[in-house]
């Protein structure tokens, strides 16, 4: 005791352990994400902004998803200080995300939006945008730390009945919501938010934004922020019109607010600079400044199954704490323990695996010792399973990355493909990858990578990313695309990776970039491979094209003089021979006629087959507006309105434009024609995607 | 007498019209019958040409290439044709003739709707009319066409040409110029007292010639044909050899050229060997510049020319000729050329004496009989 003492008193007067004692204490996960908002994306205004928005996108689109209901997003943000000094590097917004979902029951509310690490989707193996359930109330606390101001939210569970208007704060000591006002209100989706803009107002009158009729049940969520809205890359722009793509079911309105923070990277998203306005113009359209990302296609992505994970896949600890689990709710045994917490573990496997660990099928999952564990770890390292079951998986499809490239990108060619399903590290995992090339893209600039996750877009730490290694470590040059050395291959293209996966390994919790594991590399590679060599065909196919339509052209300038010379000499009508030798050079071009006709037979071919994955838009290769619906044979662009300029709300008399058109414009035409001319004998599924419309629903 | 020309050229204008519309005609069934028109025109190609021996001139052979109109080789050469056909049916019918530039100018414009023109330069134009002459087996002053006068007559012979009388002793420094067509119908040799014919090179050796009454002295004509002879020019030297009997001798330089010049107007071209019985001379001779003169005639070293690899080249081609293959002399004379490894021009024999060429030089050879043929 006194050696002790004498110690203590040697050393320099410090903390005892008693009195360090009293300042230890719980940090709570609201406090330590408060401290480093930037692991969650918080890290700067303008990120901070875009990573509310995601966040509140994300949860609708999954929560709609899950309820099979079609998506209909809007994202509104105000300028709450549009006064602010134009240097201002942030300034303060309210964020508002109504959504067609299914509603949040009232006792809900609280967790969901106002503790973090609370969710239903972190415990389960299943494909879903959010994972682990900080997202919502993180952005809900980053505006109450920024603004002092609590999250606005309106839910209607019920399609008749009142909704709840709740106002919360979250106290980041207690991980805990603090209601501030909680009452009932008849209005939903909010009336306010119609009239945010003259833009809005003018849609409103059309039906087309925010009509009760829609939004029958629904969320709508209100954050104040501190950030900064400035278009360009990684900008709420860029997401929206990527996840406009990566969900082609889902319908998007944006309202931007009244002013842009300036514009030191005004290159716009899918394009740059000028191509910008192309890439937006097919699809999306513009009314007052409001930003509409149609509907692309009319079906949900399938239901995903939950799973149970696969031996292989789990680490020992976890194994520890899942026989702790099993002992503590089911007290089973440990024959039952595998069979039911694993998947592909049938009777005889865990026979077998009881086995290996020194256990009868009888003993008690309580009853394995660490030792035991760690042998049947051992064991299902050893052990030959068949791989998990992927029907877990909703992969976008290639019909539907077909639909979402060709809204958002204004390009000539279109491939897809959509690998089958891989395993990493016991979990399941597929890769989709999709090109566009041509059209209006920039032609002499690095292809743009867009990458994907569970559907949803990934804008920053690209070269981190194992989708970008994958790009660069495909052989473009295959292709007939030039690719200087370890880079990016240029050209006119644009690239897409989607990983869908019932986990998917970010690299951070901000979720920015896919981490690279072999296996995932792998499967990204073989899906841009082949895409890559429809693409190579296509361009030796359209180069023959070029070839035979330059020699028509070449017979057609000259047979003019013949028949005229012709008809010099024997008097006969110059005409009439011009006629038989026009025919002739028609008939004898008919390469350059047969290719493209060939072209649309690949096309309606795949209709059937359902797996070519190619779209060719001929008329994107001169851009030319075509307005009626063209022939039935070539797949058209849709009526491309050039965006107009959104007039600020200052100048009335600028024309309003509203290019959406009424929902039953011209809708009978298509689809009667369609089935005419190729009846499909896979009636049930999507046709080709072919003509988006502002009003997509009628074309698919 | 004239007036049976102009009854047979009557004639003849009307069998070559008869061919053009037959030509356009078959054209014509093709396309309306759903064939795709083509022409088919003897080629005129070394390997189209025959060598007889016997005769000891070039012929063209059977060979023909078709020109279809849809194919991007010869579409255009196809468009050509019809129209200079076109252009050749009118110059009859108007009963006028024209020149190869004026058929060129007349066939020329602006594909309509486009900004590519019908014909580029004149060197489009011709060979195009002399594809005309072969697919029609008809020679060109019976397409109402001829070229530019090119080179000159002078000596001891009065002709006729186009009724007028031509006394080729009075025609002072420039000679009587050779017209493109020189046909019996254009072209008649009323009184001749020259024994032979001094064929030259160019103008200026001409000149040296003229300058010096040579053709008096010797009782000859004299004639050139500005470079390689044209056709009006080798007609008339052909005439003048089967129909008077004058021996043809040429004064030509000391290179690959000049004994081209010589082959062409002893056995004919490769590209008008469907005219080689009315063009060649088989006994033409070649009195000159050979390779020994240098030394012999002592000659400067300034003189020498240097052959160009172009010039070597050149020259094993018309050493291998069929009709210089077996002919020691020739073999003997282009080895020796290539030996000195430089050529010289007539003129060159200016450099002993300014009339050295006329007064010394041809006039020894002619008597030594030192010529090749």
């Amino acid at each position: 005791m006194d050696a002790v003492s004498e110690t203590t008193a040697k050393r320099r007067k410090g903390a005892t352990a008693e009195e360090m004692a009293t300042r230890q204490r719980d940090i709570s996960v609201s406090e330590f994400f408060a401290k480093n908002r930037h692991l969650l994306g918080f890290d700067n205004p303008r990120k901070a902004l875009l990573t509310a928005v995601k966040e509140a996108v994300d949860n609708s689109l999954d929560a709609c998803e899950e309820a099979g209901i079609l998506p209909e997003i809007a994202v509104i943000i105000e300028d709450l200080q549009p006064d602010r000094p134009a240097t201002a590097k942030s300034s303060r917004y309210r964020l508002t995300v109504v959504d067609n979902g299914p509603g949040i029951v009232r006792k809900q509310v609280e967790n969901i939006f106002g503790r973090l690490l609370y969710g239903s989707k972190f415990h389960r193996l299943k494909m879903s945008r959010g994972q682990q359930g900080i997202g919502i109330s993180a952005a809900g606390m980053y505006g109450l730390i920024t603004t002092g101001r609590p999250m606005v939210i309106h839910t209607k569970p019920k399609a008749g009945s009142a909704a709840h208007h709740i106002e919360l704060a979250m106290n980041t000591k207690t991980n805990r919501a603090e209601v501030t006002t909680d009452d009932e209100v008849k209005d939903f989706p909010p009336a306010r938010l119609a009239s945010i803009t003259q833009g809005t107002r003018a849609l409103v009158a059309e039906g087309g934004f925010l009509s009760p009729e829609t939004f029958r049940t629904g969320t709508s969520v209100s954050i104040e922020l501190e950030g900064r809205y400035q278009r360009g890359r990684g900008s709420v722009d860029e997401f929206l019109e990527l996840t406009a793509i990566a969900n082609p079911h889902a319908r998007i309105t944006f309202v931007p607010p009244s002013r842009d923070a300036g514009s030191e990277d005004d290159a716009s998203v899918l394009a740059h600079a000028e191509a910008s306005a192309a890439t937006k113009a097919t699809a999306t359209t513009e009314t007052g400044g409001v930003v509409i990302y149609p509907r692309g296609v009319q079906e949900l992505p399938p239901e995903t199954r939950e799973i149970q994970p696969h031996p292989k896949g789990i680490e020992l600890g976890i194994l520890l704490q899942m026989l702790k689990d099993y002992e503590a709710t089911e007290k089973g045994s440990l024959f039952t323990f595998l069979q039911e917490r694993f998947c592909r573990v049938s009777s005889a496997t865990a026979a077998q695996m009881c086995k290996a660990a020194d256990a009868t099928s009888r003993t008690r999952a309580g009853d394995v010792e660490a030792p035991q564990a760690e042998k049947l770890f051992q064991f299902f390292q050893e052990v030959k399973l068949p791989p998990p079951p992927t029907d877990c998986l909703a992969p976008i499809g290639v019909r539907q990355l077909l639909a979402g490239m060709l809204k958002g990108v204004r390009a000539e060619f279109y491939a897809a493909s959509s690998r089958s399903a891989e395993v990493y590290r016991g979990r399941p995992f597929q890769i989709e990858a999709a090109i566009a090339f041509g059209g209006d893209l920039p032609a002499d600039e690095p292809a743009r990578v867009i990458r994907f996750a569970n559907r949803v877009p990934l804008l920053f730490q690209q070269s981190a990313c194992s989708s970008f290694k994958a790009v660069l470590e495909t052989g473009w040059k295959n292709y007939n695309l030039q690719q200087p050395r370890g880079s990016l291959p240029a050209g006119p293209l644009v690239i897409m990776l989607h990983m869908a996966s019932v986990w998917v390994p970010f690299t951070s919790e901000s979720k920015e970039a896919i981490a690279d594991y072999d296996e995932i590399r792998k499967e990204m590679k073989l899906a841009l491979m082949e895409c890559g060599r429809k693409l190579g065909t296509y361009l030796n196919k359209r180069a023959k094209m070029r070839r035979e339509g330059e020699r028509r052209d070449v017979f057609e300038r000259y047979i003019g003089e013949i028949s005229k010379a012709i008809g010099a000499i024997t008097g006969e009508d110059a005409k009439r021979l011009y006629d038989a030798l026009h025919a002739q050079a028609k008939r004898k071009t008919a390469v350059a006629d047969q290719h493209l006709d060939e072209d649309g037979k690949v096309l309606r071919e795949q209709e059937e087959l359902d797996d070519d994955g190619v779209l060719i838009v001929p008329a994107a290769i001169t851009g030319a507006e075509i307005d009626a619906p063209a022939a039935d044979d070539v797949p058209v662009r849709a009526p491309s309105p050039r965006k107009p300029k959104a007039g600020p709300s200052s100048t009335p008399a600028a024309k309003p434009a509203p290019r959406v058109p009424a929902p039953a414009s011209k809708p009978a035409a298509k689809p009667a024609a369609k089935p005419a001319s190729k009846p499909t004998p896979t009636a049930s599924k999507p046709p080709v995607p072919r003509r988006p419309s502002q009003d997509g629903p009628t074309l698919f | 007498m004239a007036k049976k020309t102009t009854q047979s050229i009557a004639e003849r204008d009307a069998r070559t019209q008869k061919k053009i519309v037959e030509l356009a005609q078959a054209i014509s069934k093709m396309t309306l019958s759903g064939r795709e028109p083509q022409l088919s025109i003897p080629t005129r190609t070394k390997s189209n040409t025959v060598w007889n021996r016997k005769k000891g001139i070039l012929e063209m052979g059977d060979g023909t290439a078709d020109r279809p109109l849809f194919d991007l080789k010869t579409a255009k050469q196809f468009m050509q044709t019809m129209l200079h056909a076109s252009t050749i049916k009118d110059l009859i019918e108007a009963g006028k003739t024209s020149s190869l530039r004026g058929v060129f100018y007349k066939a020329k414009h602006t594909v309509a709707g486009t900004k590519e023109n019908t014909f580029d330069t004149q060197d489009e134009s011709d060979p195009i009319l002399e594809d005309l002459e072969v697919a029609l087996a008809a020679l060109r002053e019976e397409l109402h066409v001829f070229a530019e006068n090119r080179g000159s007559m002078v000596g001891n012979i009065t002709i006729v040409d186009k009724g007028d009388e031509i006394d080729c002793r009075r025609m002072g420094s420039g000679g009587y110029a050779l017209p493109s067509i020189v046909e019996p119908d254009v072209i008649q040799f009323k009184k001749c007292e020259a024994k032979f014919i001094l064929h030259v090179e160019k103008g200026t050796v001409w000149n040296r010639f003229n300058e010096d009454r040579f053709w008096e002295k010797h009782n000859c004509i004299l004639t050139h044909g500005a470079g390689q002879p044209p056709r009006g020019c080798r007609r008339l030297l052909q005439r003048l050899n089967q129909e008077l009997g004058l021996p043809i001798i040429c004064v030509l330089d000391n290179d690959p050229w000049g004994h081209y010049i010589y082959s062409v107007i002893k056995q004919g071209s490769i590209s008008l060997a469907f005219e080689s019985t009315r063009l060649a001379i088989p006994e033409a001779k070649f009195l000159g510049i050979r390779a020994k003169d240098f030394r012999q005639c002592g000659l400067d070293d300034a003189v020498k020319i240097d052959l160009t690899d172009n010039d070597i080249k050149r020259a094993r081609e018309i050493a291998a000729y069929p009709w210089f293959e077996g002919h020691k002399g020739w073999q003997k004379e282009i080895q020796a050329m290539l030996t000195n490894g430089f050529k010289m021009e007539v003129e060159s024999l200016i450099t002993k004496d300014i009339s050295y060429v006329s007064e010394t030089y041809v006039p020894e050879r002619l008597k030594a009989k030192d010529w090749l043929d």
